[in-house]
């Protein structure tokens, strides 16, 4: 088996140059069948952040659903921030982001064992955008609150506010319609000892009405600083419950990972039962919150570390060049017409030179006391969080290699249940139950004798 | 400690327990936390270490014993990440290499892990070191904390991991307080295996700490407070490992202000008085069994 493997991912290597040429997708490693997005968890917030050096772009996507008057962010920035600084950007980045770096499903066919190998193919594909807009001020405040500039970017009413003390920015925040949590203030007095400012975005309702979207496009901010990190302390003050945050770096060097908090990689190369195929959200959900627990829930977890270059398999295209300018790489070249068009073929042939990370944090206050601090690493050694399902061959092979497959099945099978139950916490019963129903069976085929299969090939199956 | 008397008639050179403590700890770590360290890479950075010592000894023509560099090349391992094996091994060469042409006074001046450490993040990004990796599990730390101390306590230097942390971990419950901030972020920050590594295995060097015990607790309080500026102030990554090499390259200042002799490996114990104290206390003299 291992070899006729081998021997299928030597061809489909070859066939990829030319493949590739007419946007079609090649994947050595299996078909591509499903991914698992952010979409599956409540409550998630989606961040890319460009890191280089100094140089910071941190793009924020919310899935806030309620009113949109009711709707106000307060996030703590190292440095006051100009208006070119700020801008708005499309929903479908950070979505095309989450698709292609989100944990996938791929799936084999074994080859008939009388005879040997085979070989596999794939596609998917999507999408990109962008916009921007203005505004201006400076004054004080008896509450020692100063805001330090006023802009109106896209469909945000944004106010960059430095203050003296957390009392009075308590109190000014609570007076100007946002609403704090209780336990607020001592963690806005600690960011304000550490000369941290404040960019309080609402939304403006004139202009949001003008874009003809239903949801709030998400904001970025660019800016230099030393510190490398996610403020999420605010968050955690009134959370009920943990909340999930991916984070997306793209950066030049390498992996990015947390330093105060340890950064796993999340089981990957698994295989597991057929019929996750059609249940692979719950599954993935299951997975994450099991490594979280089994982490003791103080874990930050690798999804995905990959050469912006290409991917294999592809759950969804890389990002254009225009997509991650937009983003904030400032170092590639957005104009010109589709260099890109060998996504899928490994090596440098492009040279783009972005590594993106994503990672994956379950969070609370309890668990999580302190900010993120993230650190880039030389490491652009690629990971992926992928499953595999390992469809048997169905075919009615009668060579005695056949008869010694079929026997091998159960125990594969059974392997498949126990790795599921692992991963998830499910019940191993109900795993095999449903994959009994999924025809993998555990019962071992009767073997036949060599006279039956010399003169009863005809005759009944085993 | 009733081991205290097999230090005497056993083994009287404390990088025996060095060796084997951080042997452990890396198997440890292999096997428990999964750490990514790939035998190959161990290896290389061994080989590299241990040709270098051979090379340096050959130079100086002295007797080469390799227990130095393999306490080096364990270290590396430890704090030490590359994709590739080439610059780990010429990190385990600039560490090593580094006590035969960097010397002072008769001794060399950096601490041989940490300036191959330095040396290689500060020339390229092929290295780097995980500060996070270790998790905070206060069990793994206790565990380090243990072995190093039996480590260090038979390395008569004690009181500069005593005093690295004591007064690391000041500034940062003094910084939480300032903050008002809760108490679980500095006990987040003690609880990393780096920190408690660095404290325990690398800081502790009684070659490369002054011999003389004020100069040796200046010493260790300020790497630390290095260590905390840099942390926490300028935001630079390894502020831990820069700490050390800027405090070595002040040592010989330190040294010059509270002269002492030159440490041997199986020197007998000379602690800080404050130490001297304790230790007096603990070998009870064996009472005179009464008459019968």
């Amino acid at each position: 088996m291992n070899r006729s493997l081998r021997k299928s991912l030597f061809a489909a290597a070859s066939a990829i140059a030319a493949v590739a040429v007419t946007g079609g997708a090649v994947a050595f490693c299996g078909f591509y069948v499903a991914k698992a997005d952010t979409k599956l968890f409540n409550k998630a917030s989606k961040v890319a952040i460009m890191r280089d050096e100094d140089r910071t772009v941190i793009t924020m996507a919310n899935d806030y659903r309620g009113e949109l008057e009711e709707f106000a962010i307060v996030i703590p920035v190292p440095v006051v921030l100009e208006e070119g600084q700020i801008h708005v950007t499309d929903n479908a980045i950070i979505d095309h982001l989450d698709a292609y770096t989100a944990p996938r499903l791929v799936e084999y066919f074994d080859d008939d064992p009388c005879m040997r190998y085979d070989r596999m193919e794939m596609a998917a594909p999507t999408a990109m955008a962008e916009d921007s807009s203005a505004g201006a001020a400076r004054n004080k405040n008896s509450l020692g609150v100063t805001v330090e500039a006023e802009y109106t970017v896209g469909e945000y009413d944004i106010q960059i506010l430095s203050a003296e003390e957390s009392g009075g920015l308590a109190a000014w925040l609570i007076q100007n319609g946002y609403k704090l949590p209780e336990g607020a203030e001592d963690t806005l007095g600690s960011y304000i000892k550490q000369d941290t400012k404040f960019f309080v975005a609402k939304v403006n309702l004139e202009e949001q009405a003008q874009t003809g979207l239903k949801y709030l496009r998400p904001l970025q901010i660019a800016f230099e600083s030393p510190k490398f990190m996610l403020p999420i302390r605010l968050g955690t003050v009134n959370a009920d419950g943990k909340q999930e945050l991916f984070v997306f770096a793209l950066t030049r060097k390498g992996r990015v990972e947390t330093t105060n908090y340890r950064t796993v990689k999340l089981p990957t190369g698994s295989n597991v039962p057929l019929y996750i195929k059609e249940d692979f959200g719950p599954f993935y959900k299951a997975m994450f919150e099991q490594q979280v627990k089994k982490e003791n829930e103080n874990a930050v977890f690798l999804e995905y570390a990959w050469d912006m270059n290409w991917c294999d398999p592809c759950a969804a295209d890389p990002l254009s060049p225009e997509e991650l300018r937009e983003l904030g790489v400032y170092w590639i070249d957005g104009g010109g017409d589709r260099p890109d068009i060998m996504p899928r073929r490994p090596g440098p042939s492009l040279a783009r030179d972005v590594f993106v990370t994503r990672l994956h944090v379950s969070y609370d206050a309890e668990h999580f006391p302190e900010d993120l601090m993230f650190k880039e690493t030389g490491d652009r050694s690629n990971f992926q969080g992928r499953y595999v399902l390992r469809h048997p061959y169905k075919g009615d092979a009668t060579c005695e290699a056949a008869e010694d497959y079929r026997a091998s099945l159960p125990k594969r099978f059974n392997e498949e249940a126990k790795t599921l139950a692992n991963l998830t916490g499910w019940d191993i019963d109900d795993i095999r139950d449903r994959m009994k129903e999924e025809g993998q069976s555990f019962e071992p085929p009767k073997k036949r004798t060599w006279w039956e299969r010399l003169w009863g090939n005809d005759e009944k199956e085993g | 400690m009733t081991i205290l008397g097999i230090q005497k008639g056993l083994i009287k050179d404390p990088r025996i327990y060095q060796i084997l403590a951080l042997s452990s700890l890396l198997t440890f770590g292999w096997t428990a936390r999964a750490f990514e360290i790939e035998p190959a890479h161990f290896i290389a950075i061994i080989i590299a270490a241990c040709a270098t010592q051979w090379l340096g000894s050959l130079m100086i023509a002295t007797r080469v014993d390799f227990k130095s560099s393999l306490i080096t090349a364990l270290s590396l391992t430890l704090l030490l990440r590359a994709d590739a094996m080439w610059p780990l091994a010429v990190a385990a060469m600039i560490a090593v290499g580094s006590k035969f042409m960097v010397r002072f006074g008769g001794k060399h001046m950096f601490n041989p892990a940490n300036i191959g450490i330095v040396a290689i993040v500060l020339a390229t990004d092929a290295a780097w070191t995980t500060p996070g990796q270790w998790g905070s599990a206060v069990w793994l730390a206790a565990l380090l904390a243990g072995a190093g101390f039996f480590v260090t306590y038979r390395a008569a230097r004690l009181d500069v991991p005593l005093i690295f942390l004591g007064v690391y971990a000041a500034l940062l419950f003094g910084r939480a307080l300032w903050l008002g901030d809760p108490l679980a972020i500095p006990m987040l920050r003690l609880q990393n295996g780096a920190l408690i590594l660095f404290a325990f295995f690398m800081i502790s060097d009684p070659k490369t700490t002054p011999d003389g015990a004020i100069a040796r607790a200046a010493f260790a309080a300020g790497a630390a407070l290095l260590a905390f500026v840099m942390t926490f102030q300028l935001f630079i990554d390894d502020g831990l490992f820069y700490a050390l090499a800027i405090m070595c390259v002040i040592r010989p200042l330190l040294e010059w202000l509270n002269p002492a002799p030159h440490y041997q490996w199986g020197d007998p114990v000379t602690p800080l008085k404050l130490f001297a104290k304790l230790k007096k206390r603990e070998p009870q003299p064996p009472r005179p069994a009464p008459a019968e």
